[in-house]
């Protein structure tokens, strides 16, 4: 049996939200996003399409913050509003917040008006969540992160989408959430959170403890899959030989 | 032969074309290719209660900072390496801005379409659902007035016009007249300010005869036609900090010593104010190139 890190657990479940989505613009905002993105078109999905994301559309897969090779295309700010609303685009965001309906915060912590920490604003989380696929990605999963409901809706979770109506709805997509402990998605009971694998080494109950509402968890739950022996080798040797990703989600002791 | 007249003025020229409670669009996108000379410029005012349209950086960090910003429109206010930017931090939570719209960013660039376009809104689907449509009960949405394929009606956002009153954008070159290339990875939203605007002041790193702007460059870097543009200022290095690529990337140690100011003590904010902004632009680019000595 193989040895491998948290980081690279969560590097292949990054993979696999985007393994199904065929010839799209795979958009992933942060560093673990970037390497499951990259993992998924050397494996899963060569089809998709990625970008250095600053304005070039790669023809090549290039090591994390590596200079691009070949170029296939030209995607400027005003050219990714455009797919978004398009439509073939996944894009995985962070989220300071996220809350039991699937809704995300990045604006502002506490009330509007005058906030207690103010964060980036919601950029481009209200389109995206109406137009194009959006997956979540957090990093430390904890009661801070995961909360009955988040003090601003930047992104619009599916029960929000759906009382808007049919313009807000009929393409919210929200796919999938990533944390350091676990996959998520949001097809629990009434447009819920979802409990949908436990990364190896982690429990139910940690997961419960980590999240500040009540999550729907299926009788059995999977264990997130191991990442196979390839992608170690395309993560460790080609995509992230100086290791960033553990930086971002430090390893883990596991009791086997 | 005939040309089209000139329009080359200074930075001072520009801002005297300013007047208290203006609405001002700034270009470029967050720490990228920013008109800071002009942004300077205005801190060295006496204008006041300005409306701020802008995907932001440093530029409404520092009018927010100086109390200049009566109403600040934003999608989001971010250095990029230094993902929170403390002055906009400090003016929020300090709630020292006295009116915020805070939209989607594609939200921004539709509202502009819609000014430029002399249109009162555009639909779209973003702010559906979120609280930007809670936040600014102003923006309403519109019913469309043809069946989607399921029959429905669909209701959409119908973002308003974001008419600025006056654009200012930084530019790698233009010439004398008004016509200006980008020569970096993207062109942001330049030309659309500049058309959303009444007046339109553009910066650049270096003005250069008409045919030079297409001499070593292609025609499509030739974003921004002279009919949109009031006045042309050469201002090398007048997007520092930001970036102007390829001239120059964004300096990044400067913008350490920015945000580290910024997010300090009172006394340590007035003393990077001291430092580089007590002055005029020569003496912020003078101040600069001693702060690049001491950090090579």
């Amino acid at each position: 049996m193989s040895e491998f890190s948290r980081a690279e657990v969560c590097a292949a479940a990054i993979a696999d939200a985007f393994k199904d989505d065929g010839e799209i613009f795979a958009s992933p905002m942060g560093m673990l996003p970037m390497l499951g993105v990259r993992l998924a078109k050397l494996t899963s999905n060569p089809d998709l399409v990625i970008s250095d994301g600053e304005s070039l559309f790669l023809g090549g897969v290039p090591p994390l913050f590596a200079k691009a090779d070949v170029v296939e295309g030209w995607i400027p700010f005003r050219r990714v509003f455009d797919v978004v609303a398009y439509g073939k685009r996944h894009v995985m965001m962070g989220a300071t917040q996220v809350d039991k309906h699937g809704n995300q915060n990045i604006s502002a912590i506490g009330d509007f008006a005058q906030p207690t920490r103010q964060l980036l604003g919601s950029r481009g989380a209200p389109g995206n969540t109406v137009n194009n696929r959006t997956s979540y990605w957090v990093p430390r999963h904890s009661t801070k992160v995961f909360v009955e409901q988040v003090d601003i809706v930047s992104g619009v979770g599916p029960a929000r989408a759906k009382a808007a109506g049919p313009g807000a709805s009929k393409y919210n997509d929200i796919h999938r959430i990533v944390s350091n402990l676990g996959v998520f998605d949001v097809l629990g009971d009434g447009d819920t959170v979802r409990l949908l694998s436990l990364h190896p080494g982690v429990s139910v109950d940690e997961v419960v403890a980590a999240t500040g509402f009540a999550l729907d968890i299926p009788a059995d739950v999977p264990v997130t899959r191991e990442p196979t022996e390839s992608e170690l080798m395309i993560i460790r040797n080609v995509l992230d030989p100086k290791n960033l990703r553990d930086r971002e989600v430090p390893p883990v002791e596991v009791s086997k | 032969m005939s040309k089209p007249r000139t329009k080359i003025m200074t930075i001072d020229e520009v801002v005297a074309q300013l007047s208290d409670g203006m609405t001002i669009g700034i270009g470029g996108w967050g720490p990228r290719r920013k008109p800071m000379a002009l942004v300077r410029a205005i801190l060295r005012s006496d204008l006041q209660d300005l409306t701020i349209v802008s995907w932001g950086g440093a530029d409404v960090g520092l009018l927010a900072r100086a109390g200049k910003v009566k109403k600040l429109v934003y999608a989001f206010v971010s250095l990029d390496s230094i993902p929170l930017e403390p002055n906009f931090q400090k003016a929020r939570q300090e709630k020292s801005i006295p009116e915020v719209v805070e939209l989607d960013e594609g939200m921004f660039q539709t509202g502009l379409y819609a000014a430029a376009q002399r249109l009162p809104f555009l639909p779209m689907r973003a702010g559906l659902g979120s609280d930007v449509l809670v936040n600014n009960p102003g923006i309403k949405t519109v019913t469309s007035p043809y069946t989607d394929e399921n029959g429905d009606y669909e209701e959409l956002t119908a973002v308003p016009a974001l008419k600025l009153d006056v654009a200012l954008v930084h530019m790698n070159r233009a010439d004398a007249h008004g016509n200006a290339t980008y020569l970096g990875p993207d062109p942001y939203f330049d030309d659309l300010f500049v058309q959303a605007a009444d007046k339109a002041f553009v910066t650049c790193e270096q003005i250069v005869d008409t045919a030079g702007l297409t001499v070593d460059t292609a025609v499509q870097r030739l974003l921004i036609s002279r009919m949109s543009v009031t006045g042309v200022v050469e201002t090398p290095n007048g997007a520092h900090f930001t970036t102007c690529t390829p001239d120059y990337e964004r300096d990044e140690k400067f913008q350490k010593a920015y945000a580290t100011a910024a997010g300090g003590s009172d006394e340590d904010w007035a003393a990077f104010e001291e430092r580089f902004l007590s002055g005029d632009e020569a003496a912020y680019q003078a101040a600069v190139a001693a702060f690049q000595e001491e950090q090579a």
